[in-house]
C-alpha cells in the first residue's frame, strides 16, 4: 500500500467528515436545547433527499439550486415536529421521549415507502460533476462541493449561535430554561427554532448528498446511525465538537476500510465509538 | 381496603378465563393463519416482557436485543446442522450463550448512562450483525436454512404439519416470561431494579450493588430473548443476519413493550396483542407489495401513545377501577 492511497483515502474521509459533521450539528443542537435525541435525525435527512430529488424530476433543478428549497422544507418540517410532537413530551420519561421520535422515524420512513417505492434513484448528469486531480490524488468535484457547502453551513451555524443575539438566546436557554424564560426569552420559539434549524442542517446536507448518492426510503439510517457516533464523540449538546466527531468518523470509515476490511468499515466506527465512551462516558469534549 | 381482594379476584377470574380461552384456541380455529398469528404475538410478547426485564423494571434502555435474538436463533441452528443436536437442547445452548455475551457485553456499556446507554447498545447490534454477515462458517450474508425434517417429530422440534404444536410451545415460553417477571416483581432483585431505575445514585448509597444488578437484569433478559430466538428459527426455518439480527427487530420489540406499558407484567402481551394483528392484518388485506401501510400505521400509533399516554395502553385500562400503582 502506498502513501498516496492512504493520502487519497484520508481526503475521502475528511469530505465525508464534514458532511457528517453539518447532520450531526442539527442532532447535537436539539440534544443541547433539550436533551432529547432524534431518532427521525436520518428520515429527516432521506426526506431533504427526496425534496432535491422531486425538484430535480418535476422542474429540472439542480440540487444546487433546490438547496435553498430543501432546507427551508425541513426547517418547516422541524417546527412542525416540535409543536406537533416535542412539546407535549418536554417533561415525558426518556423512554416516551425515544419513542415519539422512533415512531416519527417508523412512519416517515413507510410514508416514503408508500408514496414512492423502495426503488433507488439517482439525480443524473447534476451542473458539479467529474472529478479533478490535485498533486496525483483525485477528488471528486460534487463531493467536494458537498463537503465545502457542508462546512460553510457548519461554520454559519456556529457564528449564528455564538454571535447573533437570536443564538445566545438559544444557547442561554440551552443552559438553562427558567433563568432565560427569566430574562425575557421566549423559550418556547427558541425550542421550535431549535428543531427548524437542526432539520435545517440535515436539509443542506441531504440536498448536497444527492449529488453523488442514491436516493431511497432507507437511506437515512447509516448516516443517523454514524451522526449519532459523531455527537456522541464530541459530546451531546456541544455543537463545535460535532465537528471533531464527524471528521473522525469521516477518516476512521474509510481508512479503517482501507486498512482492515471494507466490509467492516462502520463496525470499526461503532467499535471506536464505543471505545472512547468507555474511557471517557461524556464524549471527547463533553462536560458530564 | 376492601376494594384491593375484589379486584384480586376479578383479576384471578379475568387471568383464568383468559388462559381457558388461550387453550381452547387451535382447537376453535384450525385453519393456519389465526395460529400463525397468535404465534407471533406470544413470540413478541415474550421478547417484549424480555426487553422489560432490562427496560422497564431496571431502567437500561437497550436498543440492540436482536443481538440476543439472533445469537439464539443462530446458536440452536448450527447445533442441529454440524452436530446434529436437538433443538430442545440447542435453545438451552443459545441461551447459555447469550447469556455469557451479555455478561460481556453489559461489563463495559453499563458505565453509560442515558442516551450514551442506548446509543451504546444500537453500536453492539450493528457490530454483530456486521461478523455474522461476514462469518462465512455461520452462513455469512446468504443465511442458513434449518434441515427440514419429514415426518414431524417432537425431538426435531418441527411441528409444520398442523402448527399446532408450535402454538402451545409458543404459549408455554410466553408464561414462562411472564412468570418470570411476576416472581422478580415481587422478589429482592426486583425492588432492586426499580431502585435503579428511580435513582441509581440513591440505589447504590443505600448498598445496592448496582452493576452487579445491571448484569442480573441483563442476563435474563438476554436468555429468555434467546429463547425466543431460537424459536423464531425453528418456526421459519430459515435465518440470515438481515432478519435476526437488525436494529427494527431490536426496536419493534420495544416499541411492543412501549405500546402496551413499560414496566408492567401485562404491558408486553397487551402491545403484541394490539400490533401483531394489526401488522399481520394489514399485510393481508392491504397487501405487502413493499407498501409498508402496516408500519405506517403503527409508527403512527407509537407517536400518539408515546405523546397522549407514555404509560401505554395498559395505563388506559386501568384507570376505570381506579388503580394507580
Amino acid at each position: 500500500m502506498t502513501v498516496e492511497v492512504l493520502l487519497q483515502a484520508a481526503v475521502s474521509g475528511l469530505l465525508m467528515g464534514f458532511v457528517y459533521a453539518l447532520i450531526a450539528a442539527g442532532l447535537s443542537l436539539i440534544f443541547g436545547l433539550m436533551e432529547i435525541v432524534n431518532f427521525a435525525h436520518g428520515e429527516f435527512l432521506m426526506l431533504a433527499m427526496y425534496t432535491a430529488f422531486w425538484s430535480w424530476a418535476l422542474w429540472r433543478l439542480d440540487p444546487l439550486l433546490s438547496l435553498p428549497l430543501s432546507a427551508a422544507v425541513l426547517f418547516l418540517l422541524g417546527v412542525l415536529t416540535y409543536k406537533g410532537v416535542i412539546r407535549w413530551i418536554l417533561e415525558a420519561p426518556m423512554l416516551a421521549q425515544i419513542f415519539a421520535t422512533f415512531g416519527l422515524a417508523v412512519f416517515l420512513r413507510s410514508l416514503a415507502q408508500f408514496l414512492w417505492g423502495v426503488d433507488f434513484r439517482l439525480i443524473q448528469d447534476p451542473l458539479v460533476k467529474g472529478r479533478v486531480s490535485l498533486a496525483g490524488l483525485y477528488i471528486g468535484l460534487p463531493q467536494l462541493m458537498a463537503s465545502l457547502a457542508c462546512l460553510a453551513a457548519f461554520g454559519f451555524l456556529y457564528w449564528f449561535i455564538t454571535r447573533t443575539e437570536t443564538g445566545l438566546a438559544l444557547q442561554a436557554t440551552a443552559q438553562d430554561r427558567q433563568a432565560a424564560s427569566l430574562m425575557g426569552i421566549d423559550t418556547e420559539r427558541m425550542f421550535a427554532l431549535g428543531w427548524g434549524i437542526g432539520a435545517g442542517c440535515v436539509g443542506v446536507a441531504g440536498s448536497l448528498l444527492t449529488t453523488f448518492f442514491y436516493i431511497f426510503p432507507d437511506v437515512g439510517g447509516t448516516f443517523a446511525l454514524l451522526a449519532y457516533v459523531a455527537v456522541a464523540l464530541g459530546g451531546f449538546g456541544n455543537v463545535p465538537a460535532t465537528l471533531a466527531g464527524g471528521i473522525t468518523v469521516g477518516l476512521v470509515e474509510v481508512l479503517g476500510g482501507l486498512l482492515i476490511a471494507p466490509a467492516f468499515k462502520y463496525a470499526i466506527v461503532f467499535l471506536l465509538y464505543l471505545v472512547v465512551v468507555l474511557w471517557r462516558p461524556q464524549g471527547l469534549f463533553g462536560k458530564f | 381496603m376492601a376494594r384491593p381482594a375484589r379486584g384480586t379476584t376479578v383479576r384471578w377470574l379475568a387471568a383464568s378465563a383468559l388462559l381457558a380461552a388461550l387453550l381452547a384456541f387451535p382447537f376453535v380455529f384450525t385453519r393456519p393463519f389465526p395460529r400463525h398469528v397468535m404465534i407471533s404475538i406470544f413470540l413478541y410478547a415474550m421478547l417484549a416482557q424480555a426487553w422489560n426485564i432490562l427496560a422497564g423494571y431496571c431502567g437500561q434502555i437497550s436498543l440492540g436485543h436482536a443481538v440476543f435474538f439472533g445469537i439464539g436463533a443462530y446458536t440452536s441452528t448450527l447445533l442441529v446442522r454440524h452436530a446434529a443436536l436437538t433443538p430442545w437442547l440447542g435453545m438451552l445452548a443459545g441461551a447459555a450463550v447469550a447469556g455469557l455475551v451479555s455478561q460481556a457485553i453489559g461489563f463495559p456499556v453499563f458505565r453509560l448512562r442515558g442516551h450514551y446507554f442506548a446509543i451504546a447498545t444500537i453500536a453492539v447490534g450493528e457490530i454483530v450483525q456486521t461478523l455474522f454477515i461476514n462469518w462465512d462458517w455461520a452462513g455469512g450474508a446468504r443465511g442458513l436454512f434449518v434441515p427440514l425434517q419429514r415426518p414431524d417429530r417432537f425431538v426435531h422440534f418441527q411441528f409444520h404439519e398442523s402448527k399446532q404444536n408450535y402454538y402451545f410451545v409458543s404459549l408455554a415460553f410466553l408464561a414462562l416470561a411472564l412468570g418470570l417477571a411476576r416472581l422478580l416483581e415481587r422478589s429482592r432483585a426486583g425492588y432492586y431494579f426499580r431502585a435503579i431505575r428511580e435513582d441509581q445514585e440513591a440505589a447504590a448509597s443505600l448498598g445496592v450493588d448496582v452493576t452487579r444488578y445491571k448484569q442480573l437484569a441483563m442476563g435474563i433478559s438476554a436468555m429468555l430473548t434467546a429463547l425466543g430466538g431460537s424459536f423464531y428459527a425453528q418456526y421459519i426455518l430459515f435465518i440470515d443476519p438481515e432478519s435476526v439480527f437488525p436494529l427494527s427487530l431490536s426496536i419493534l420489540i420495544c416499541l411492543i413493550a412501549v405500546l402496551g406499558g413499560v414496566g408492567t407484567l401485562w404491558g408486553p402481551l397487551l402491545g403484541a396483542a394490539v400490533l401483531v394483528p394489526l401488522s399481520e392484518g394489514t399485510r393481508v388485506l392491504l397487501g405487502g407489495g413493499g407498501k409498508a401501510l402496516d408500519l405506517l400505521i403503527y409508527g403512527g400509533l407509537i407517536v400518539v401513545i408515546a405523546v397522549v399516554q407514555p404509560g401505554g395502553l395498559i395505563a388506559l385500562l386501568r384507570r376505570p377501577w381506579g388503580r394507580t400503582s
